[in-house]
């Protein structure tokens, strides 16, 4: 009996070291945003490819979640859509910083038969549909915009995500920063209070309900539209023109806004001519103090690789890559990290 | 001999591992909902607000949410199941009877997310293109019919968990019903009751416990299914009276939000959720075991 325990205790400390040893390349763990994991896994992928001794592993389970982690230091690296909060980077116990990696949109879809895409929103007008002032899609605040459209009398259905994301914080911010009313009445946030509509989990469950119900508007991931080549409304930027989302209008809203040094900026609302308003950063959250200078090292090469090769991946994908000015300026920040 | 003491040792630590599990997960429960209890009290499964932005959190439309479409289902599926279940067990010819009970079981076995999927690909178009008009004409005097017939809301999470508890419910009460003693049906039989009169008199009053205990089960069932009611009920903290009316339930509100629920309020608020949710599963599942095993019971003679 004792001879067969020793036995078992020693093949399973065998089998323990022998994994141990064949994994001899370096594994470096990173959590967070759902958002641009499909971006992520691929870099992760090619990356072992160019550099077959680091081995990225990488668990999209929220924003939240990968602050969660970060600040608990049980990972290598974060990931989220949102800037962390003053109040989440006060309970850090070192410094921490944010490399944006690539720019994601939200875009404003509908399902109006015989209107076609481009259907022109300002952002007031928008935050009322979403406030449920606006219930109808002939309303004249609606078909003042759009001379040209015949606009059915039909009933307009809200949809939103009830999951917490980054999409909505995004999208709410947005309306924060556009209608006072919005601002006042709902807020910001990953989850709001929505005062209308249905609830879809994911951008596949909003999109379903779009797809599902004629006079729906809801808002996705731009990728998600473009897959499912749904019509896209063209909101209205800061400079006075309607802009549709695409790769080339995303990109542009991070050159048209002033970046911080810490990157935390928001992008929605962007001063460029031809910036889509609803647009942002999606981040890797990195301690500027590597504990394991190996691992450091390691993380540094492959996000200098990620915003200078990688981001040739990013358009196949619908996320739009970072600007050249503002690579150079994320460079400079990878260089603090040590 | 010492062997046998050893068994009883290692089983016992087994069947006392389970123990500690529920326990353990009680408590678990119950200490991470500490603070939104201190923090909102009482109130907390009685306000209807939740407005994370504003760290505001009221239990109450998610409790109303998942009573209403657990309570509607049961109202589609308990007629429909018993039907089931007195054919099975009293009526059906042998082959229909492996059949239909086959059917039943692979019922059960699919996956919650394909009834889900079902749900808001073909059930809820077609319950706003045709059902729920049909029903505002017919009484939409009533205030259960009235409202937008979006298709997604309470009828459809309804509809989606009858379909979803009938084969736990019908499965259970054919056993119950089989189990009824064969003398109870001579008797009956003898008296010159009919076969209506036989079932209903003999078989059904005798097994009334063991229905009731059925019905329990299915309840816990639809109580606690997240992924088919998230998909068709339209997720909306709201109180409606209306059946067409988007509605919340517990399992759903935890299983969207807690991924990025970062404020420890929120997170406390999605806990105390989750022990409300899981105080009424066990309590309900507790009483459903005992009705059923007091019909169960000493019932020998029983069919098969």
């Amino acid at each position: 009996m004792k001879k067969i325990f020793h036995g078992l205790i020693f093949s399973v400390v065998a089998l323990f070291s022998f994994t141990t040893s064949a994994a001899e390349s370096l594994l470096i763990n990173g959590a967070g945003a759902t958002f641009p994991y499909p971006l992520y896994s691929k870099w992760f992928y090619e990356y072992q490819k160019i550099n077959p001794a680091v081995k990225i592993n990488y668990q999209s389970i929220g924003s939240g979640g990968g602050i969660k982690q970060v600040t608990e230091k049980t990972i290598d690296f974060g990931a989220s859509d949102a800037p962390m909060s003053d109040a989440e980077l006060s309970k850090l116990s070192a410094p921490i910083v944010h490399i944006p990696t690539v720019l994601g949109a939200v875009a404003v879809a509908y399902h109006l038969p015989h209107v076609g895409s481009g259907l022109k929103l300002t952002g007031p007008v928008l935050a009322s549909i979403f406030l449920g002032q606006i219930t109808k899609w002939n309303d004249v605040n609606i078909a003042k915009l759009n001379p040209g459209k015949t606009l059915p009398s039909q009933d307009i259905l809200v949809a939103h995500r009830t999951d917490g994301s980054g999409t909505t914080y995004v999208f709410t911010e947005y309306l924060s920063k556009i209608s006072s009313p919005w601002k006042t009445k709902v807020g910001a946030g990953k989850s709001v209070q929505w005062p209308a509509g249905l609830g879809g989990k994911g951008n596949e469950g909003v999109t379903a309900l779009i797809k599902q119900t004629p006079g729906a508007i809801g808002y996705i991931e731009l990728g998600f539209a473009m897959q499912n080549q749904l019509p896209v409304a063209a909101i209205q930027n800061k400079a006075g023109n309607f802009i549709a989302p695409a790769i080339a209008s995303v990109s542009a809203a991070a050159s048209g806004v002033k970046l911080s040094a810490d990157y935390r900026v928001s992008l929605t609302d962007s001063t460029g001519a031809e910036a889509y308003p609803i647009s942002s950063f999606t981040y890797l959250l990195v301690y500027k103090k590597q504990v394991d200078p190996v691992k450091g090292k390691a993380l540094v090469d492959f996000l200098k690789w990620a915003i200078h090769d990688g981001q040739k991946m990013a358009e196949p994908l619908y996320y739009a890559p970072l600007p050249g000015s503002v690579v150079s300026k994320v460079d400079q920040t990878i260089g603090q990290v040590q | 001999m010492k062997l046998d003491r050893v068994f009883e040792h290692v089983t016992r630590g087994f069947a006392a591992s389970l123990v500690v599990v529920v326990v353990l997960i009680g408590f678990m429960l119950f200490k991470e909902s500490l603070p939104a209890m201190r923090t909102f009290g009482w109130q907390f499964p009685a306000t209807q607000v939740w407005d994370p932005v504003a760290d505001l959190f009221g239990g109450l439309p998610f409790i109303y949410g998942t009573l209403v479409s657990s309570c509607l289902a049961l109202i589609i599926a308990v007629p429909l199941s018993l039907g089931i279940a007195i054919f099975l067990s009293e009526l059906a010819p042998p082959l229909l009877k492996n059949i239909v009970s086959f059917l039943t079981e692979i019922l059960a076995a699919i996956p919650s997310v394909i009834y889900g999927l079902w749900g808001i690909f073909y059930l809820a178009p077609w319950l706003r293109t045709t059902v729920e008009p049909l029903l505002a004409k017919s009484f939409g005097f009533l205030p259960f019919f009235q409202g937008p017939p979006y298709g997604i809301g309470m009828l459809a999470a309804g509809m989606v968990l009858a379909i979803m508890i009938i084969p736990i419910i019908a499965s259970i009460s054919r056993d119950v019903l089989q189990a009824v003693p064969e003398p109870q049906r001579e008797a009956a039989l003898a008296l010159g009751a009919t076969r209506w009169e036989t079932t209903r008199v003999a078989v059904l009053s005798y097994g009334r416990h063991g229905i009731v205990g059925a019905i329990f089960l299915g309840l816990g069932r639809a109580l606690g299914e997240t992924m088919a009611v998230t998909m068709v009920i339209g997720n909306r903290p709201a109180i409606s009276a209306s059946l067409f009316a988007p509605a919340h339930t517990m399992a759903s509100v935890i299983a969207n939000e807690f991924s990025e629920a970062t404020g420890e309020l929120y997170t406390s608020a999605l806990f105390g959720i989750g022990l409300v949710l899981f105080s009424l599963t066990l309590f309900l599942n507790a009483g459903a075991r005992w009705l059923v095993r007091s019909t169960m019971r000493g019932a020998g003679g029983g069919r098969e």
